[in-house]
């Protein structure tokens, strides 16, 4: 009853944030979607142009092409030459980044208000007049090997979880790493990168969300003016490998140098995109919370907290995937546990949310959070842009994100169950191991002070 | 202490990575003196109070900051770090399940941590009544009221012990680890925060309950408040979570961190395909003279995301290496001056030449008119950025008054960036860094293995 109440007060007070939202939409003549959020809290503004495509778009022999093409970005075109984008926007007092997923390449610069038409004018010049010299791209790719090295090579729980999603998928695009297999980015030409760049780049397959203190028609003005004269393309179209249903479960052993065993387990699941009937993926999201939504929430309370079986736990899901993908858990067993005994106690959390409905105060918890969290977010320009920019990215469109928080609310216990009974099951199941390997020459032997010498 | 939730879902790659450590509190100032109106105050019992009202959105941010991190440890490391993290496994009459269960059901985020410096709790809450008041008293008992019952030290610390396990895994963690040793010695921001394993496992209950004895009070605490309140309920909140608390007594000054004698360079053999180069010694501290000078300084050299000396030498010129930067960390002392990188082993001999390079040259010759110029339109420009949001007003609260820079700090300072000359920069980067007595921090394998 408490939590009724509380939860009831908590919508009270977010009522009035949805209704001060204010976002306008439009779109320019060459198909190039403009979405602007005002938000006068500060002078400032962020600005993203997201693009669809990213590694879920690659296929096999040029993986990793869309991160590498994000970072040859900043390397110039005949107006702008290599750096100069960036130099610029510093000088500007902006801030800016890119960032490469599955399902999206964006770009963004945070800077004062004022100064949004020059981000503007330097996004709309490369997003059809890059360069790529050569010499650039092969100092380039070997910036991102070192990448890959620093993130996957010599992170033994990165290197296991990228196996795994190569052993859950045999045919789904999410078997290949964002930042691409090492020899296919030992193989990737600048062609490859001219080629990507020609299909993937032209405004009608980008968005720019704009979030901030500015007048939504003096954006939809300067993105005509900067972005209006582009021409389209025609975006190649990309085959749907499907993957093929999974007959019984996967289990793969990773072997690399590492301390700590580690075990990632993955639940083939539908996203928003694919869902049928619709409120499936807004369940998962719900039994996420239960699991592993604070503190309190079941994996770090039972098997954290109660058994001490696990140092670490949690569990995952995101509806907002362009191709169905997995619920998630992964955890690290607490010294002297085996990973036999994690993946059991794991398996009886699961087996848990099959056999009985979520209580009400579980349900209400994760309702209110999700309540919270909705206020919180306004807090941040840039987290705001990023969700408009995922969702209008995968295909879902923006609605949902008004829509998220009426939607969690609406999940009863009974649709947690039915997801856990329909989707948490063998038949989906595939399960990494990683098995430490003795770090030979790991010990300081030249350490604490030893080898010193001057120079 | 949750687990950490889909660490590896939705993971995105970023152009550059976004230095975390040493920049967190760099203090800029408005173009129009734009700045917060920052109140103070001290509670009853004597905890210094900084407010800043933020009405536009219904949430309230609370850190309470006490000077007692790592620095704090004298001979049992990890002790500041297993305290904070003891804070919200059980306090008055709630267990770890109970408190967990009050923030969850309120939608309310508590944290807590320890740094060298500092350790701090903190809270996001609706500012409803209701909630904002069930979250405070919560967070005031786990605060001033922390049960440090055996079986949560035994689960905290086995989980800590794992944490360290794994940092033996990470060629960076080691790395700084062994800059940090090396840097300061005998001083105690030689220790690491999180410990070691033979003194995590020596640490007994006596000394948590003595150290939050002595450090969690009153006189050694600073209450930081953001958010949709007004001043009366501000300062009723900060009575709320420091009512716990006895006077106690603010912590005694740290030692002043002694120059470096000799330079050294320290190798550790790692089975990892890259090398991991740090390259440093003592820098500055928040009260440096020189501070908005060296900060200065350091953004040309390193310090500005891909538009810095170092950037261009090492990634953009020779793609050696997909993170290099510089930093000062300011802190309570000479906080560290940094230079780092990470490239393949059969190039590290190459990319610690070029780092080396790029400081000598830019010790000898200073910045260049231009560069001086495009960093000081960068930071004035981008000074909105930094207070645009309560998070990140919180952050500067804590800064401010922790470190006890003037409250119109952030109003003086486009002021003090503008006025620097090109010769002052150069002068004091000459003065505070000296090449010939460098720490030099090598983790990596063998350059035949780096494929």
């Amino acid at each position: 009853m408490k939590q009724v109440l509380i939860l009831a007060a908590a919508l009270a007070a977010a009522q009035p944030a949805a209704a001060v939202t204010d976002v306008h939409e439009f779109r320019l003549a060459n198909g190039m979607k403009v979405i602007v959020k005002q938000d006068q809290r500060a002078p400032v503004v962020v600005s993203q142009v997201w693009y669809k495509v990213g590694s879920s778009y690659e296929h096999g022999g040029i993986t990793g092409v869309s991160h590498t093409l994000e970072h040859m970005m900043f390397k110039g075109t005949k107006r702008h030459p290599a750096g100069e984008f960036s130099r610029i926007i510093a000088a500007n007092g902006g801030r800016e980044n890119a960032f490469t997923a599955r399902d999206y390449t964006a770009y963004f610069q945070q800077l004062h208000r004022d100064r949004l038409p020059i981000a503007l004018e330097l996004e709309a010049d490369r997003m059809r007049n890059l360069t790529l010299p050569p010499e650039e791209f092969a100092k380039e790719v070997r910036v991102v090997m070192e990448e890959r090295r620093l993130r996957t090579e010599d992170d033994p729980q990165s290197l296991t979880y990228e196996q795994f999603n190569a052993t859950a998928f045999l045919v789904s695009p999410n078997r290949q790493p964002i930042i691409g297999w090492m020899n296919d980015l030992e193989h990737l030409t600048v062609d490859d990168m001219r080629a990507w760049y020609r299909t993937w780049y032209a405004p009608n397959n980008a968005t720019l969300v704009v979030v901030g203190d500015v007048d939504p028609q003096r954006v939809l003005a300067l993105a005509r003016q900067h972005f209006g004269p582009l021409a389209p393309s025609s975006p190649s179209v990309t085959r749907p490998r499907s993957e093929p249903a999974q007959r019984g479960t996967r289990r793969i052993v990773v072997r690399a140098p590492a301390q700590l065993p580690f075990l990632v387990m993955g639940y083939k699941t539908p996203a928003l995109t694919n869902a049928d009937p619709a409120w499936e993926p807004y369940a998962l999201e719900v039994l996420a919370g239960v699991l592993d939504g604070g503190a309190s929430a079941r994996l770090s309370r039972n098997l954290v907290r109660g058994s001490q079986i696990a140092s670490s736990a949690g569990a995952g899901y995101s509806l907002l995937t362009r191709l169905p993908d997995l619920f998630t858990f992964s955890a690290v067993p607490a010294a002297g546990q085996d990973v036999g005994a994690l993946e059991q106690a794991l398996r009886g959390e699961i087996e848990r949310v099959r056999a009985e409905p979520v209580t009400e105060q579980e349900l209400e918890r994760v309702k209110t959070s999700v309540v919270a969290a909705d206020v919180y977010q306004r807090d941040s320009l840039f987290y705001q842009a990023m969700k408009i920019g995922i969702a209008e990215t995968v295909g879902v469109g923006r609605k949902v994100v008004d829509e998220y928080v009426e939607r969690i609310r609406a999940v009863t216990a009974e649709q947690v169950q039915a997801v856990a009974r329909k989707y948490l099951v063998d038949e989906r199941l595939t399960v990494a191991v990683l098995e430490p390997q003795a770090m030979a020459g790991a010990s300081p032997r030249a350490g604490r002070g030893g080898d010193a010498h001057g120079r | 202490m949750g687990a950490e939730r889909g660490n590896y879902r939705g993971v995105a790659l970023l152009r550059f990575a976004v230095l975390g450590a040493g920049l967190a509190g760099i203090l800029l100032a408005p173009p129009l003196g734009a700045t917060p109106k920052i109140e103070h105050w001290q509670t009853a019992n004597g905890a210094r109070v900084l407010f800043v009202p933020a009405p536009q959105v219904p949430m309230v941010d609370v850190r309470v900051i006490f000077d007692a991190g790592s620095a704090r440890d004298a001979d049992r490391p990890g002790l500041a770090q297993l305290t904070s993290s003891l804070l919200a496994e059980g306090a008055g009459e709630l267990d770890a399940d109970a408190i967990a269960e009050r923030f969850d059901d309120l939608g309310a985020r508590l944290g807590a941590g320890a740094e060298r410096d500092s350790a701090y709790v903190s809270l996001r809450s609706l500012s409803d009544d209701d909630k904002l008041d069930v979250a405070l008293e919560t967070m005031a008992t786990v605060v001033s009221a922390p049960r440090f019952a055996a079986a949560d030290l035994e689960r905290e610390r086995a989980r800590t012990l794992v944490a360290l396990r794994a940092e033996r895994e990470s060629p960076g963690a080691i790395a700084q680890k062994a800059f940090y040793r090396a840097v300061y010695g005998a001083h105690p921001y030689a220790s690491p925060p999180q410990g070691n394993e033979e003194s995590v496992a020596a640490l007994r209950r006596e000394d948590l309950v003595e150290f939050h004895r002595r450090y969690y009070v009153a006189r050694n605490a600073l209450v930081a408040i953001v958010g949709a309140v007004g001043r009366d309920r501000a300062a009723a909140i900060a009575e709320r979570l420091t009512q716990g608390l006895p006077v106690g007594q603010a912590a005694a000054p740290l030692p002043p961190v002694p120059a470096l004698e000799a330079p050294q360079v320290i190798r550790i053999d790692h089975p990892s395909q890259q090398t991991h180069l740090l390259i440093g010694q003592p820098g500055m501290s928040r009260s440096d003279p020189d501070y908005f000078a060296l900060f200065v300084a350091n953004q040309v050299l390193g310090g500005g995301g891909l538009v810095s000396r170092l950037s261009e030498e090492v990634r953009e010129r020779r793609g050696l290496s997909y993170s290099v930067y510089s930093f000062f960390s300011p802190m309570l002392r000479a906080g560290p001056f940094q230079m780092g990188l990470q490239t393949r082993n059969d190039q590290a001999e190459q990319a610690r030449e070029v780092l080396l390079e790029t400081l000598r040259a830019y010790l000898r010759d200073g910045p260049s008119d231009e560069e001086l110029d495009a960093v000081k339109r960068n930071l004035t420009g981008g000074f909105p950025l930094r207070i645009d949001s309560n998070g990140k007003i919180a952050g500067y609260l804590g800064v401010i008054g922790f470190y006890q820079l003037p409250l119109d700090y952030l109003d003086q300072f486009t002021g003090r960036i503008e006025a620097l000359s090109r010769e002052q920069v150069h002068r004091a980067m000459r003065e505070r860094v000296d090449p010939q007595r460098l720490v030099t921090v090598i983790v990596g394998g063998a350059a035949d293995a780096a494929r």
